[in-house]
């Protein structure tokens, strides 16, 4: 039996990918990363500012996202996410535009606990990036 | 009867009218398309939201702790709209409709001695209310400087909503706006978001059984503000490509007109240079004759 899925990342503005043979995601959920393999329980879940891998047949990919709702249900996987980088192409600029007003923000004295950890997670990830 | 010299001038400006409604139809036609595109490729993100909410606010038990957003306050005093419309004019009946539709909700909320609060977005929505509802109006909003809609747009419209919630300054929330159908027809739309109404819940029969993480509730109270600025970038999109359709066959009629009245004034045009000949031959003949 083939060990494959079917995954689609849309964003708001478009379908952002759609792929058919996923055998891998492993995405940044709130409570740790989540590995997602074929005939996983229907989940629903949400992430937190890091990087999502694909394996598939054709390779292996990275992208970068800011947050996000996964939905996982009949072998079908949707992540519905704001903002997505493709790690290839990425650009620098970018990057530190994200990082300046993440830190801005971290800097605004009223801003609860989560907000605080989603922002350090945040300026974390888009170190090991940069 | 106008002079010649009159006529000619009619004549002339009209037609550069037309080539300026010509050369916006022709504008609003290729921006039409690339906004109908988007408001396409924006569809799936908002149905698979909706999808997601729909699943999950079946599977809460307990609807007395259910997040306010999505069962309301529990009381029906204060209504926010939120109405939008588009910056420029010139774009035939769509910003009146929406006002319109507006109006009467608006007259509704007053009648049954209700508070209404107002946010218009986009500035002409705002010239258009101002005078009627000028001290219900709490926040104006324009992204007359973005190029195209964005989600970022949205969610700070969004942004304001859900502050305005929390701090509960409104109980019920809708906002206005025109779907787009097709170049000719553009429905006005009022569409309540806060309480969420769960359109027609429909029985599953295959129950879906999710596994949530972390908690049902804390998803649902983290994914319904996102809803809220999710519907908002839908009814941006769908208002965006009702305005180039609306825009594109007013100017499209206007064209039309001018060229009419272009018709009408190049034969009244012809007719009196033909008398004025005639009139000036009649007179040189009747010269000659009475020699």
């Amino acid at each position: 039996m083939s060990e494959e899925y079917s995954l689609e990342i849309v964003n708001p503005e478009k379908s952002f990918l759609s792929k058919n043979d996923v055998t891998e995601v492993v995405v940044p959920a709130f409570e740790g990363e989540i590995g997602i393999l074929k005939d996983h329980i229907s989940i629903i879940s949400f992430l937190k500012p890091g990087i999502i891998k694909i394996f598939s047949k054709s390779g292996e990919e990275s992208f970068y996202v800011n947050d996000g709702i996964i939905e996982f249900k009949d072998n079908n996987l949707s992540i519905l996410t704001s903002l997505i980088l493709n790690l290839k192409d990425i650009d620098k600029e970018k990057i530190s535009e994200i990082q300046k007003s993440a830190e801005e923000e971290l800097n605004k004295s009223d801003i609860n606990d989560q907000e605080k950890y989603l922002l350090d997670q945040k300026l974390e990830v888009l170190k090991s990036i940069n | 009867m106008a002079s010649l010299d009159d006529l000619k001038k009619r004549i002339s400006s009209v037609k550069s009218t037309q080539k300026i409604t010509k050369a916006m139809k022709m504008v609003a036609a290729a921006k039409l398309r690339r906004a109908q595109e988007n408001a396409e490729k924006g569809r799936p993100y908002s149905d698979k939201m909706n999808n997601i909410i729909l699943n999950l606010s079946n599977g809460i038990s307990d609807i007395d702790n259910a997040p306010k957003l999505l069962s309301g306050t529990g009381e029906d005093k204060v209504h926010l709209c939120v109405v939008m419309t588009s910056d420029r004019g010139l774009c035939g009946g769509f910003n009146t409709n929406i006002i319109k539709k507006a109006k009467l909700y608006f007259q509704k909320i007053l009648d049954e001695g209700k508070t209404l609060k107002i946010i218009t977005v986009g500035t002409k929505g705002y010239d258009q209310l101002k005078r009627l509802y000028g001290d219900n109006i709490i926040e104006r909003i324009s992204f007359k400087d973005s190029k195209n809609v964005n989600y970022f747009d949205a969610d700070k419209v969004g942004k304001i909503v859900i502050e305005k919630f929390d701090k509960k300054e409104f109980d019920v929330c809708a906002i206005f706006y025109n779907q787009f159908k097709n170049v000719i027809t553009q429905i006005p739309q009022e569409q309540q978001i806060i309480p969420l109404k769960t359109s027609e819940k429909e029985e599953n029969s295959s129950e879906d059984n999710y596994e949530f993480e972390p908690e049902e509730d804390e998803i649902l109270s983290n994914l319904l503000p996102k809803n809220i600025s999710t519907q908002i970038f839908k009814a941006m999109l769908e208002n965006s490509a009702s305005e180039q359709g609306s825009r594109m066959s007013a100017m499209d009629n206007a064209t039309r007109n001018a060229g009419e009245m272009v018709d009408k004034l190049t034969i009244e045009y012809n007719r009196s240079r033909q008398a004025a000949i005639t009139k000036e031959l009649i007179e040189i003949i009747s010269g000659a004759e009475s020699l």
